[in-house]
């Protein structure tokens, strides 16, 4: 460990001189509080440090230590249910030690190392062992079984393995290679900027079921997969981000409050151990782990906050879990670098942000991804990424937006008209995209119904078709349209307000399955067939637009899970209605 | 014995660079003695080994580089607070200048506060009730929420946030609020009028007021909305009291930042603005809210401007990514002679799921309000649409959406300056307003809701048709 002194402060940077051996990226630490920093710059003998603290009262003349490391992460048992700092500071054990609000300087490890977890032994002595193998399990949450790995880089034959009661910081085995002996723990520390091991990336080829209709069914995003969500602000981001977390059939949930609002991560807070996970009946809680790093705090913190996430999510997904990780917001972490890199004096890019925003966004998304996990057993693993941005004035063509579509692959742009007409998820479906289509639908026809894709498509094509016959009704009136035409605005209409319309705060509505969303898409489109076949044999259209069972219709999403067979009975009146109708017309 | 220097090399705009200063910590304050003897404060924005850069929270107006002289203080900027500043006015570095005695200060405290624990903070769901329909039935505030509004010059906003401070109340609790004041660079007139109003109606022994006028130093703007939410923080997490905090103007807030921000050359975000505003307003925004155990709580008004009435503005857009929700001034409303005149399709509260309800305000409140957003979004599509195609195009049903837009801006939004509607007369207004809909169309209420609330005036109405028919028979 070396020390220097500081020579100039200017917001969270600091400059520091009289190091010789600091590395880029290494963690030091700033002044007599010994707040965590990290080296961004050198210059000659001038170190630029991002300080993750609050700065004020620093000084040149006070000390800085280096500490040989780079910024890292604590993984082991206890990660689950955990709310961290953006440097992984658990804030529950923040406020033990400091109170309700958060006093600079105040340490605190990532991982409890009191508490006793109970190891369970599934490598035996004598084992041939690698990076990446499992040693034993420990029962972290009721629901989820955490895998303890060997560490990359490690390998070696197992000499001892204990069984039984450990805090993470006890030896549960040992490892002999070439005769040197390595003692492993429970602890692995990863440097967070660095993505890690795995031994292939696979293409995604399933779909990460949320509950939401409208990106379920129009635009899915694939397990493994990347997608961002840009909207204005009050478009609903962080409500379709707080679905996710909830609905998602991810065993993992990464959680990333980014430079966002206190009381929203509160809600999270509070919202989560009370929520049942749809498929285990579990409380939520106990497959999440939340990182907030508030808007209020301190800005370097932020920036490391979404690498910090993302480096438990990949530890998570090398264990062979499928972890889904929402960063909320992006654009704030953006914004981060755009600071840091001002007080660098860097020549910037466009609106202010630095030239290397591109590359940072893209190598942030491509952790991203379906791997097979190092290791002998062949498991697989993913981490779904979903980021949230918030461009300034509802702008997509601003620098993060553009630098975040360039690599990812699912788009849901929001659109504050629908959102001022409380169309939520305010998802724009002509303007949103998905290219994971073609793996989705693969899926769709093994596992939900080989119909799904074809109505998916004629949905769509019916919602399109609505754009172009809205302009013509705006210029010269509904009069204009052809009977069919009508119908096909009726038709657009229902799968507008009765599909892809989603209330995130009913308890039914809230989440749909696939099963369910097939069904219903399939109720609106079947009406559309036997209302146009009913015009075709002369049917008024006023009976078909004021049809009774079109209010049945409008209620199927409030139909509990449970229900679904009503859906298949619904599929049937809809046909002997018109026939009826039919009959009563002639 | 703090260390007085008159080594000042440069002067620009509020910025001052000294030289040859040893021991001098970033964010400390800073007295400057003028020539002529005067006073001012700032503080340190950037500390390299030998040289110190200072923002002058007064000004630089009459500083030499020969014979002023700087002392550095050996802390931070703070402000003395005790329960003695309720009832007093201060300017925006915190000192009194209502002619009164200066504090005895129980407590100093750093005016920039520190984050609170987003574990310790507690979820907002006590709905406040404002008195104002437009906001309590729509967009509902909740205690420990902060909503800002969203105004435009020559707009009524004061009046509106008078209203909001003088009516505010928490339901079936006698906890009544304190205010904290903070005018940033707002004219003497409009200041004066918010004075006036406390004092009118006895709010005053409930306030502190902190007053940056338009001709006070702008710099001293960027003191101002901490310095009042350092005492705000106090009387709510020390003394357990409900407050209120008004900051206006958000906007010339933001220009004494960009002010700043030039002189020292930095690399401008949008507008010249720079590109940590949204940090540096979330440092203030964010001190709003509610500590789990503890009794107060901080619920902020924020107002600014829009330049423009632009709502992607820089100042708008990032206030309202912070913020939990808006509430929008429209000058179409205004022109119509609508107060107050406050656009509820763009406003929003972002809390109000959790602040309304059984046990809240009514089971059917939720219903209502989506009830009653819809219909006037269709009205006024209807209405545009009238615009185009003329009258007659529009259906039945649409002719009765556009009369339901009209009546609800006359009749819900519309409500007298000192005019206390509680939530239950707001909501039994909607629902009157909703009897002008065909029942077929009210799909976002409860069946079991129209019964108990809406048949009371279903059958005023149909009396008085009868009536009506009667009299033309």
């Amino acid at each position: 460990m070396e020390q220097g002194i500081i020579g100039k402060v200017s917001g969270p940077l600091v400059v520091a001189e009289g190091l010789t051996n600091a590395k880029m990226y290494d963690l030091v630490r700033v002044g007599k509080d010994r707040l965590m920093g990290e080296v961004i710059e050198i210059r000659g003998e001038s170190f630029s440090v991002q300080v993750y603290e609050e700065t004020i009262g620093l000084g040149p003349g006070d000390p800085v230590y280096t500490t040989g490391e780079a910024l890292s992460v604590e993984l082991g048992p206890g990660l689950l249910e955990s709310i961290y700092d953006g440097v992984q500071r658990p804030l529950n054990v923040l406020r033990d030690k400091v109170g309700d609000f958060i006093v600079r300087g105040v340490e605190a490890p990532g991982l409890n190392r009191e508490k006793k977890w109970e190891f369970k032994s599934v490598a035996k002595v004598g084992d041939e062992v690698a990076s990446g193998d499992i040693l034993g399990t420990v029962q972290e949450t009721t629901i989820i079984e955490h895998k303890v790995m060997v560490p990359p880089g490690i390998e070696g034959k197992i000499t001892k393995i204990n069984a039984g009661e450990f805090t993470v910081d006890d030896t549960v085995a040992v490892l002999e290679k070439d005769g040197q002996k390595k003692e492993i723990t429970m602890l692995q520390r990863w440097p967070v900027r660095r993505g890690r091991p795995y031994k292939d990336k696979l293409p995604p080829h399933t779909p990460l079921s949320t509950g939401q209709r409208v990106i379920d069914t129009f635009f899915p995003v694939a397990k493994g997969g990347t997608a961002c969500v840009p909207g204005p602000f009050g478009s609903g981001k962080t409500v379709i981000q707080h679905q996710i977390a909830k609905w998602a059939d991810a065993e993992i949930i990464i959680f990333i409050g980014c430079g966002e609002r206190g009381n929203e991560m509160t809600d999270v807070l509070m919202e989560f151990p009370e929520l049942k996970d749809p498929y285990s009946g579990e409380p939520l809680m106990k497959r999440t782990v939340l990182i907030a790093n508030t808007s209020n705090m301190p800005v370097a913190a932020r920036e490391a906050s979404v690498y910090t996430g993302i480096t438990i999510g990949e530890y998570f997904r090398d264990m062979g879990y499928s972890v889904a990780l929402q960063a909320d917001s992006t654009s704030r972490w953006a914004e981060a670098l755009r600071e840091i890199s001002g007080r660098l004096e860097e020549m910037p890019g466009e609106e202010g942000y630095p030239a290397y925003l591109g590359s940072r966004a893209a190598a942030f998304y491509e952790r991203a991804g379906r791997t097979s996990c190092l290791s002998k057993d062949d498991r697989e693993g993913s981490l779904t990424v979903v980021g949230a941005v918030s461009p300034p004035g509802g702008d997509l063509s601003e620098p993060v937006t553009q630098n975040t579509l360039r690599v990812v692959k699912v788009f849901w742009g929001l659109e504050d008209q629908l959102a001022y007409q409380r169309h939520f998820p305010a998802i724009n479906w002509l303007q949103s995209y998905s290219l994971y289509m073609e793996e989705v639908e693969d899926y769709w026809t093994k596992e939900v119904d080989p119909e799904f894709k074809k109505l998916r498509t004629d949905a769509m094509a019916i919602l399109q078709r609505e754009a172009e016959l809205k302009e013509i009704v705006r210029l010269v009136g509904v009069e204009a349209l052809s009977t069919n035409e009508r119908i096909l605005m009726e038709t657009a209409r229902s799968v507008r307000e009765d599909f892809l319309q989603q209330n995130a705060f009913h308890e039914v509505d809230t989440f749909t399955s696939l099963k369910k969303q097939f069904l219903m898409l399939k109720v609106i489109m079947h009406f559309h067939e036997v209302a146009l076949e009913a015009i075709e044999k002369g049917t008024n259209i006023k009976d078909i637009l004021e049809a009774p069972i079109r209010e049945r219709i409008s209620r199927i999403k409030f139909l509990e899970e449970k229900e679904i067979g009503k859906l298949k009975d619904l599929l049937k009146d809809i046909s002997s209605q018109f026939k009826a109708s039919r009959t009563g017309g002639e | 014995m703090p260390k007085e220097y008159m080594t000042i090399r440069d002067v620009v705009g509020p910025l001052l660079l000294v030289e040859k200063v040893t021991d001098v910590k970033y964010g400390e304050l800073v007295e400057l003695q003028f020539p002529d003897g005067s006073i001012s404060r700032g503080n340190v924005l950037e500390i390299t080994k030998d040289t110190a850069l200072i923002q002058s929270f007064e000004g630089t107006r009459g500083i030499n580089t020969t014979q002023t002289r700087v002392r550095f203080v050996g802390k931070g900027m703070e402000v003395g607070v005790s329960k003695d500043i309720v009832g007093r006015v201060f300017d925006g570095l915190g000192h009194t200048i209502d002619g009164g005695p200066e504090i005895i200060p129980e407590k100093r405290l750093s005016i920039y506060g520190e984050p609170m624990n987003p574990y310790s903070r507690d979820y907002p769901e006590d709905f406040i009730q404002t008195g104002i329909s437009a906001i309590d039935g729509l967009n509902p505030l909740v205690k420990g929420q902060k909503l800002p509004i969203f105004s435009g010059s020559g707009l009524p906003h004061p009046k509106l946030a008078a209203q909001i401070a003088r009516q505010s109340q928490v339901l079936g609790k006698d906890e009544e609020f304190a205010v904290v004041f903070c005018a940033m660079g707002i004219t003497f007139e409009e200041a004066n009028y918010f004075i006036s109003e406390f004092k009118r109606t006895a709010a005053i022994e409930k306030a502190v007021i902190f007053i940056n006028l338009a001709d006070d130093p702008a710099v001293e703007r960027i003191a101002a909305p901490r310095v009042a939410l350092t005492a705000a923080e106090y009387l709510a997490f020390d003394l357990d009291m409900h407050v209120l905090v008004i900051l206006t103007d958000m906007t010339y807030y933001c220009e004494a930042l960009r002010e700043v921000s030039a002189a020292r050359k930095e690399v401008p975000g949008r507008r010249g603005y720079p590109g940590y505003l949204y940090t540096d307003l979330a440092t203030i925004y964010e001190r709003a809210g509610k500590i789990k155990n503890k009794k107060g709580s901080i619920t902020q008004i924020p107002i600014l401007s829009m330049p423009e009435d632009d709502k992607t503005h820089p100042i708008p857009d990032l206030t309202g990514y912070i913020t939990e929700g808006q509430i929008i001034l429209s000058r179409d409303l205004h022109r119509k002679g609508i107060h107050p005149p406050i656009d509820v399709l763009p406003s929003l509260s972002r809390l109000k799921e959790k602040g309304i309800g059984p046990g809240k305000t009514r089971e059917d409140h939720s219903g209502v309000s989506n009830q009653l957003f819809a219909a006037y979004a269709r009205g006024k599509e209807a209405k545009e649409l009238a615009v185009i195609l003329g009258e007659a195009a529009l259906s039945d049903v649409d002719k009765k959406f556009a009369k339901f837009s009209e009546e609800f801006e006359q009749r819900f939004i519309q409500q007298g300056e000192f005019e206390n509607r509680s939530i239950e007369q707001t909501l039994d207004l909607g629902w009157e307003l909703l009897t002008h809909l065909p029942r077929a169309e009210l799909k976002r209420v409860r069946e079991e809701h129209i019964e108990k609330y809406m048949s009371k005036f279903m059958k005023e109405e149909s009396k008085e048709e009868k009536e009506l028919e009667e009299v033309k028979s």
